[in-house]
Formats: C-alpha cells, structure tokens, sequence
C-alpha cells in the first residue's frame, strides 16, 4: 500500500474523471420520482372522480319534495255506513289515497266533476298515502271529520322534476310527467305548499318498490346486527387462538400447517363463505334464510383471518425483554399474556379488527347465497328475521328501472362510505393514541 | 369492561350453540327471476299494507334457475315458497324437486314480457326484423346456401334501409332467461327463414347442431353479452350512441326519454300488441307455489290469490303500469280457476 509511486498519482489525478454515471443516476431518481407523483395522481384523479360522480348524484336522495295539503278526513269516504265501531277493518281498508287526492283538487281548484282533468293528477302523489293517513286515523280516530295540514310525499316521477331530473325539453310523450302536472307542480311550487325537506325515510323506511318510501332502514338494522355478532364471536376467538398459536403452541410442522392456513384464508374469495353458509348453517343447521344471524355467522367467518393475522402481529410486535421481566418476577405464562403482552398489544387488535369489520361491513356477495339479496319491507326484531345490509340493498337499487332509485343508490352509497370512513378514523385514532414504539 | 366482554361473548356463543332453533315462519319467502322481482315486490308490497295481520313478503333476487333451486331443495320452514321465473320450469328441474319431496306444485303464470330492441334517443328510427338480427348477430350466416363467417360490419350491409353503423349489440349474457327468447324468437327465426339450417345440413351438421350453429353469436366483439342488469345496458348506449341494446319492455318504458324503441317485423312493441300476439319476441312469466306449504305458512294462500286478482294482474293494474303485458281475460280467469281447485303439474 505504501509504495504507490508518487509519479501514478499525479498521473492518475491528470486523467479525466472517472466517469460514474452520476448524471444518469440523478436523473433517474428524478425519473422515479415523477412515476411516484404520477401513480399518486392517477390514484387520486380516479377517487376524484368517484367521489364527485357519487355525492354528485347522491345529495339529492336527502332531499324529498313533499305537498303540505289540508286534509279533510271526511266521514264520508273513510266509513260511508259508519260501522267503525262494529267493524275495524272499515278503518284498515277505507280509501285514504282518495281524501289525499281530493283534498289536492281542492287546493288546485279543479272541478271534482271534470274526470278528465282529475286523471291527470294520477301519479302525482305518492300511493304511500295510504299508510301514511291509516296512520294517523290508526292513531287517533277522532280526527275522522276534521281537517289537518299533512305533509303528502309526492310521487317519484314528481319528485325527480321537482329536483329538474327530468329532462323537459324531451316530447311529452316520452316522458313520465305530463306538462300539465309540471304546470301544477310549478303553481304548488308558487304557493310554498310543494318543496323539499330533509328525506329522514331514507333512514327509517324499509326497501319498497316506490322509490320515494324506500330506505335503508332494514339495512342499516340488518347491518348492525351482523357488526354486533361479528364482534363478538370474531374478537374472542381471534385473540384465543392468536394467542396460543403465539405464545403456547410449540412451534411443529403442525402450526406451521395451521399458519399457512389462516394466510391462505384471508384470501378466499368472500364468494367461498357464502357458499359454506348455506351448506352448514341453513341447509345442515335449519337455521332460517335471509336472517342477520346466519349473515353474522358467515362475516364472522370470513373474519376471522384478518383478526387472527392482526393480532398475532401486534402480539409478536412486543419485545421479548416485557415477557422475560414478567416471568424473572415471578409471573405465570398466564399472568403475563393477559397482564402484560396483552395490553400492551391491544392497540393492535382493536385495529385489525376495525379493518376486518369494515370490510365485513361492505360485503355483499356472501349473502346473496344465503338469501339475505332480498326485498324486505318490515324491520326486522331479532337477528332471526330477515333482513338485508347496506351493500345489498345499494346492489338491489342499482338494478332498479326507475330514475328516482338512481339518486338513492348514490345516496345510499353516501352513508355507507361515511359509515367505512368513521370506523377507518377510529383504528387510525386508536393506532395513534395507544401505540407504543420500542 | 373485560368481564361484560366475556358475558356477551359466552351470550352469543350459547345463541350460537343453539341450532335446534326452529319457531314457525310466519313470513312469504320468494326466491327467483331479476324480470319477475320488481313485480313481485309490487305485489308484497300491498299485500303487506292491505293484510295487516300478515307480514310483507321477502323476495329475493337471484335468477330463474338459481330461485328453482332453491325451491327444490325440499319441503319445510327453511326452504322457500314460491319460485319465480322468466322461464317454464324445465323436466329435469322437476324431477329434481320431486327427488327432494317437493311432488306438488303449483304453476301461475302472471302474464307477458316483451323484449325490445333500443337506440338513443336521438338516433334515427329503426325497423329490424329477426332477419337482420340473425345476420348481423350470428357467428356463421348462410351465403348461398353455404355457412361463412359473418362478414358483416355495418347495419346497412345487413339491410340497406338501416344505418350506416358500425355493428354494436348490447344483448343479454346467456345466463339471462331473456337470452333464451332472444335466440329462439330472432336467431333461430331468422335462420329458418334464411335458409340458415338447410346450410348447415348441407355442411354435415345433424337437426340439432344445424340449430345450435343458428343462435351462435358472432365472438367478434360486434355483439356484446351483458351479465349485469337492464341499467348495464343503458348505460353502455350512453357511452356509445350507435350501440343497439335489448331491453324488456318494462324497462324500456320506465327509460323512454333515453331511448327510442325499434319495431320488429314493423310492429312497434308495446302493451297491446303484445297482448295481442302480434309483437314478436315476448315470454311468459311464472311462479311456482309449493302446495304443501300452502295453510302452513300464513298468507301464502291470500298472497297467491292476491298476486292474481284483476287489481294487481290485469289491463289496468300496478303491475301492467309497470310494464308487465296482461294476459287475456279468459287465461288470467283459467289461472285463477287453476289455483283455487289446486291443480298441480
């Protein structure tokens, strides 16, 4: 080493630099770095676009026109032979869509006579009028006779031109409003008695085949059933059987086999627990179809993986140091999983659970196969009736005809997204708050 | 807080343990076809506010095929009711309900759906016939009494009084029960009478593969299977307005200011002409009831009854607003007449 002559040095230090491509290899760096901003871009660019595309046609669907009218509860129609006190069924099956519509020709002074122009009124207000005045007789006959401001839903069709979802520059024809129905629609408008209100049915009706009185009531029912038995049958089984496989089990080829299990688990299509469903649980267990349990059961199911995955990495994330300190003082291997590695790993757990409860959340395709892809109209009580789930019910209005489930499909989305958005800030609020770093 | 945990947990897991659950439905269960389900709702829907001592059906979607199976699994509370279908339930599907115990059933046919052919809105009107369907659609035509590859391109090459437009169909994938009456009522029509399975023979093929080679497809991506819905459709002619798209009526009608409809053999497809047998391509629509669950599960009865009154079934129903095409006066009475006496297949 020490006798480099000094005549190579001087030479070598003459001669152009070696060349080390340091050039190219900036550039290349700025190169990557533009791919990553690009890939960053494109991603949000198509977020975007969903998202405008979304709330954009959704915002409507928490609005709905309604027509304050004078209800006259006339004798007259709603028990013509007054046997309401014989007979209560006078009051279940009286004719409420007529007192609703007569009290309409009243406010646009048609002439009740002129039955052309009443049936174009057909279609202007909602059929849900029926229950909705049934309702109100239900609960208090004595109304019967007297008059009351109701709010009427209009009819989708109404509703959508009322929102300008209608295009009228289209032939009449082709249309499903009438110019003459815009035309009274336009002077209800005028007279303050038509406008919007905030849709709190989109929240409390069940699914209907009129788009004004359906919602995601059942759905959002069904949905938290499924959340509460995922829960708690998901949670305790994950943590047990993490924790074993953790921190009892001998590591053997057998363990090893149940590891790659679980991983190759988490990747199962959902589609396969479905399937799995409706074999055990409904056709072997007779548990009833269309039921939130037996969608709970298969969410759990599905679950459990993530769980199982998550929280054997927070288990494994705590130092060996905090179990050799528990059992150098003395602790049993119990006392020092639930009293030391537990806690301290719970951050962990809460997290992946989140995350596998929120994809459970938005899972449809598991229950299509156990009948929970379904038109139900009445709430279900127990996790035993059947009911339907937020994604399902998005998938049921997305294949409807009518322009007016457009908006609540979009609308439904809306709350569901909100719904995902809420649970993903909690694990994130959790991680941040709680996590310890070694 | 770990101790309630612990308590619900073992709450659920005795739930859980507690298979034998069985307390009597007292709930329809429908299962079945995409076309039947929006008037099937319709129906639940006001069976349950006029019955109120009844609760509102559940009627699932699914298909005519995978419903079928369902209903076939067997008698008893957890399978279903009531099948419905696009489509008449096929030999070996009843052999297969009558395998599982299911030995009687009721077949109700509620009334007609029309298949129609429609181009945005703006475009010009269109006249097809099953002709045209058949030699712009199928793999192989017949030229000169000879099998070739389609080498149309254009709707005018098919016929001169379309427009020139480059070949796209937007049609049902061939899990649709509408995919059936497509090929049957257009592709196989239109093969006749073009002389279509005389070249076939001619080429070697037997009656069946002759007819088989008539409702192939063109695979050129000319013609495109839709597995999704109606919507799927409508939104592909959005984004291509020279695409052709095949719809049920219904859906046609609830979309009439985005799409123009096309006559098929000069009739323009509409409620009327269905019923009266001069549009072409239309189908039946069914339900199948499982009599012996008829008086064991509440309101399956009234809601059957219900299904084929006049108010919901006939010219002037909810269901016909909708786009279902009546049956005639004598076949809805015949249906009804059928029910009540409990005739089976």
């Amino acid at each position: 080493m020490t006798d480099i002559s000094l005549d190579t040095l001087t030479t070598s230090a003459a001669r152009p630099r070696r060349d080390i491509g340091i050039k190219k290899r900036y550039a290349a760096e700025r190169r990557f770095r533009l791919y990553g901003v690009l890939a960053i871009a494109v991603g949000l660019a198509f977020l975007g676009v969903m998202l405008t595309s979304i709330i954009s046609k959704g915002y409507t669907a928490f609005w709905q026109t309604t027509v304050t009218l004078p209800i006259n509860f006339d004798e007259k129609i709603i028990d013509p032979s007054n046997k309401r006190a014989t007979d209560p069924n006078v009051l279940i099956t009286a004719n409420y869509p007529k007192i609703a519509e007569a009290a309409l020709i009243e406010k646009l002074g048609i002439d009740p006579n002129d039955k052309a122009e009443v049936r174009k009124l057909k279609g202007f207000l909602s059929d849900s009028s029926r229950v909705q005045l049934r309702a109100i007789v239900a609960a208090d006959p004595s109304v019967i006779g007297t008059t009351r401001n109701v709010d009427i839903l209009a009819a989708a069709n109404l509703d959508s031109a009322f929102k300008g979802q209608i295009d009228l520059e289209v032939p009449e024809s082709r249309r499903k409003v009438s110019d003459q129905q815009v035309e009274w629609m336009n002077k209800l408008k005028a007279e303050g008695v038509m406008a919007e209100h905030f849709n709190t049915g989109l929240f409390s009706y069940g699914a209907s085949s009129r788009p004004e009185t359906s919602g995601v009531g059942v759905a959002l029912i069904g949905s938290f059933y499924m959340m509460v038995i995922v829960l708690l049958l998901a949670l305790p089984i994950g943590v047990a059987a993490s924790i074993y496989l953790e921190e009892f089990a001998k590591k053997s080829r057998f363990t090893d086999l149940i590891e790659v299990n679980i991983n190759n688990l988490a990747a199962v299509p959902s589609i396969v627990f479905g399937l799995l469903g409706l074999a055990v649980f409904i056709n072997f267990l007779g548990l009833p179809r269309s039921a939130s349990f037996v969608g709970g059961l298969v969410l759990t199911l599905m679950t459990l993986p993530t769980i199982i995955i998550a929280t054997r990495a927070a288990l494994a994330a705590v130092p060996p140091s905090i179990r050799s300190a528990a059992l150098g003082l003395g602790a049993s291997k119990m006392q020092m999983v639930f009293q030391h590695i537990l806690p301290l790993a719970a951050p962990g757990i809460l997290t992946g659970t989140i995350i596998g409860l929120a994809r459970a959340l938005g899972e449809t395709a598991p229950l299509l196969l156990i009948g929970m892809v379904a038109f139900v109209a009445d709430y279900p009580t127990t996790p035993f009736d059947p009911a339907t789930a937020l994604p399902v019910q998005i998938y049921m209005w997305a294949n409807e005809a009518e322009r007016a489930f457009v908006e609540r499909m979009s609308g439904a989305i809306i709350i569901l997204l909100i719904f995902l958005m809420a649970m993903n800030i909690v694990a994130i609020v959790l991680r941040r708050r709680f996590e310890r770093r070694w | 807080m770990k101790k309630a945990l612990l308590t619900a947990s073992a709450a659920a897991f005795a739930i859980a343990a507690s298979v034998g659950y069985a307390s009597a439905r007292d709930q329809i269960q429908v299962a079945g076809s995409s076309t039947v389900l929006p008037y099937a709702k319709i129906v639940a829907e006001q069976f349950g506010e006029t019955f109120t001592n009844f609760k509102t059906p559940v009627v699932e979607s699914g298909g005519s095929g995978a419903g079928i199976k369902e209903f076939c699994k067997g008698v008893g509370e957890n399978t279903i009711d009531i099948a419905n279908s696009s489509r008449p339930m096929k030999k070996d599907e009843v052999q297969s309900c009558v395998d599982a115990g299911v030995k009687e059933i009721q077949e109700v046919k509620i009334g007609y759906d029309g298949i129609v052919f429609a181009t945005d809105v703006k475009g010009p009107d269109w006249a097809l016939t099953p002709e045209d369907v058949y030699k712009a659609l199928a793999a192989k035509i017949a030229v000169d009494g000879k099998l070739v590859d389609n080498p149309n391109t254009k709707w005018n090459q098919v016929n001169p009084n379309l427009p020139d437009w480059d070949i796209a169909a937007y049609i049902p994938g061939e899990k649709h029960g509408t995919r059936e009456v497509f090929e049957e009522k257009l592709l196989i029509a239109g093969c006749k009478k073009l002389g279509g399975v005389e070249a076939g023979k001619a080429a070697g093929l037997d009656d069946k593969a002759a007819e088989a080679a008539c409702k192939a497809v063109r695979k050129d991506g000319k013609a495109v299977d839709i597995d999704g819905d109606y919507s799927e459709t409508l939104a592909r002619i959005d984004s291509n307005k020279t695409g052709v798209g095949v719809f049920g009526l219904a859906f046609y009608e609830n979309n009439a200011d985005k799409l123009k409809v096309a006559t098929v053999g000069g009739i323009t497809p509409s409620v009327e002409t269905i019923a009266k047998g001069e549009y072409p391509v239309s189908r039946p629509l069914f339900f199948y009831v499982k009599k012996a669950h008829l008086g064991v599960v509440p309101g399956l009865k009234e809601y059957v009854e219900f299904f084929l009154d006049d108010q919901m079934v006939g010219p002037e129903s909810p269901l016909a607003e909708y786009g279902l095409v009546a049956a005639p006066d004598a076949e809805r009475a015949a249906q009804r007449e059928a029910f009540g006496a409990g005739k089976t297949m």
